[in-house]
């Protein structure tokens, strides 16, 4: 169980890390970083399964259901997102179209 | 089997913070992402065996989530693919909605579970599923908002009488059903029910008054909630997993949020506030339009570093400064990358006709990449970044603009077609002819301040940092 000081513990490292792991991004970043983090917050599908298996009834259900396809959701489309902004990043091949003029 | 599960979650919390950590460089980013989407898939498929679920093969809800995955993932996958670039933000929006809801609804099963009866795991772990529900849920339809006005689905600020005392009392509403029920022994379910609703509508009402253009500033607010929500929730569903990525996003997602509106040049404050006591003061400013915004070297560097072609404007403060040794060593590094690199001479550069050209020439610049004003003017608008350092009256596009400007009518160099224009200077002050330039107001001019010859060799140290 994680509970009590340990996890007041947990929660303030991880927060220190996170603001650590940011500080120096710079700004052509910011909008890939932002749907990056945004993807890893998708982990709350691991959540919304066990909160699934674990429901009873139709309400629970329902509930947890809309709970696990929306996780999916943040997660597939937070990775598709990230990685199609990232791409425009790739180092471009050598552009010597110097004939112009 | 619930060790090795444990044993994954701990894993996917620590490849996550490395790929944040690499997702902050564009060298690495695209590696951090692909790693982080690993960890991802192998937690999920490891939570299908976790011991708090017990799936049989057969039952209902085993079916049920498959289904929702598929569906849930099928939508967003298709979406992500095929909407344009241009319309990414709303779609982050839309997926980090997702998210928070998606926190929300494991704080609603939890509270309805308990008011159907179950056994309590104590009053912390109510509070925090109480908390988690309302920052997911606000997060949740407040997304829903911001997606709708950045895809022009709702394209007005709407703003209530009274809007502020209004949200004011939904919060106190918000925390009196949330007081009742996370005290409550058992929880009731009306009351559930009714704390839900009203952090749906309280989302919703904190980002109707926002403008489109802030909209990045709040999403990316959205997503440190949602973060956040998802710790709270990982809390009550003692996983590990979730406490840290959550966690590590809300206080990456707030820092970036801060960065964002500073790189905007707004404080968050004004984004969420700001349909209070503005306008006026507009016209004040003697038609100056914008602000002048601060770039640090590494960001220049690096929106230099991955353009096409950079045009370099340089002026007297260069010739002072002595920079052009560093000019030219930074305009080599840019062209080693295939960067485009052209040097752009107005005539009266430096005072003295001809002085930039032997400056230039004598730090080793290839005489062909120097051009004069009628040969360069027209290849700026398909430069992504033109450079002035030192140069001011220039480049001030009143020159054209203002017959009223002393400087009217001289020949200018066009920085200001430039997609993206970097001012290097050594303070806020005005040119030569004491006028205001109006380039360093534009919207797509940031400033970098500081001594010509140091802010290049920052520069250089931000290219090389990129190899």
């Amino acid at each position: 169980m994680i509970e009590g000081l340990p996890a007041l513990y947990i929660f303030m490292l991880s927060a220190f890390t996170g603001y650590e792991v940011i500080s120096r991004v710079p700004v052509i970043l910011h909008t890939p970083l932002m749907s990056g983090s945004n993807f890893v917050h998708g982990i709350v599908l691991v959540g919304a399964m066990i909160v699934m298996g674990q429901a009873e009834g139709v309400l629970q259900l329902t509930i947890g259901f809309i709970a696990v396809a929306m996780a999916a959701g943040n997660a597939v489309g937070g990775y598709v997102a990230t990685v199609r902004m990232l791409e425009m990043f790739q180092h471009k091949p050598k552009a010597n179209a110097e004939g112009a003029k | 089997m619930g060790y090795i599960i444990d044993a994954v979650y701990f894993l996917t919390a620590a490849i996550f913070i490395i790929g944040l950590k690499q997702m902050s460089s564009p060298v690495t980013a695209h590696r951090g992402i692909v790693w982080a989407g690993i960890a991802m898939v192998v937690a999920s498929l490891a939570t299908f065996g976790a011991p708090d679920i017990s799936l049989d093969v057969g039952s209902i809800n085993l079916q049920l989530m498959i289904v929702a995955i598929v569906a849930g993932s099928t939508v967003a996958y298709i979406s992500a693919k095929r909407v344009a670039m241009t319309d990414m933000p709303q779609m982050i929006a839309m997926y980090n909605g997702m998210g928070g809801g998606a926190a929300a609804a494991i704080a609603a099963v939890e509270l309805v579970r308990l008011s159907a009866g179950a056994e309590s795991h104590g009053l912390t772990i109510q509070v925090l599923a109480v908390l988690g529900a309302v920052i997911g849920a606000v997060s949740f339809s407040g997304s829903a908002i911001a997606f709708a006005k950045l895809q022009g689905i709702m394209k007005k600020t709407m703003r209530l009488p009274l809007h502020q005392i209004i949200n004011i009392g939904l919060l106190i509403a918000v925390i009196i059903f949330g007081y009742l029920v996370a005290t409550g022994a058992p929880v009731r379910f009306e009351h559930v029910a009714i704390f839900f609703a009203l952090a749906l509508v309280l989302g919703v009402m904190v980002t109707l008054p926002i403008g489109g253009a802030d909209m990045p500033v709040v999403i990316s607010l959205f997503n440190a909630l949602t973060g956040l929500a998802v710790a709270f929730e990982g809390f009550v569903l003692n996983n590990a997993a979730m406490i840290i990525a959550g966690t590590v996003v809300g206080s990456s997602g707030t820092l970036l949020t801060q960065l964002m509106a500073k790189a905007m040049n707004r404080p968050i404050s004004n984004v969420l506030f700001s349909s209070f006591g503005s306008d006026g003061g507009a016209a004040a400013e003697e038609e100056i339009e914008g602000s002048m915004k601060e770039i640090q070297a590494n960001d220049a560097a690096i929106m230099m570093a991955y353009g096409q072609k950079v045009i370099i404007v340089p002026g007297y403060g260069m010739a002072v400064a002595q920079a052009q040794h560093k000019l030219k060593e930074l305009g080599d590094l840019l062209e080693a990358r295939g960067v485009d690199v052209k040097y752009a001479i107005h005539p009266v550069a430096g005072r003295m006709p001809g002085h930039m050209n032997v400056l230039l020439a004598e730090a080793g610049v290839d005489y062909d990449n120097i051009l004069d004003l009628e040969e360069i003017n027209p290849e700026f608008p398909t430069a992504d970044v033109a450079l002035v350092i030192g140069a001011n009256d220039v480049v001030n596009p009143v020159a054209r603009s203002n017959p009223d400007s002393p400087i009217y009518g001289m020949p200018i160099l066009d920085a200001d077609r430039a997609q993206n224009v970097i001012v290097i200077k050594r303070g806020k002050g005005a040119g030569f002819s004491g006028i205001e330039n109006h380039l360093f107001y534009a919207d797509n001019t940031q400033m970098l301040y500081g001594d010509g010859q140091k802010a290049v060799s920052e520069l250089i140290a931000g290219v090389k940092a990129l190899q």
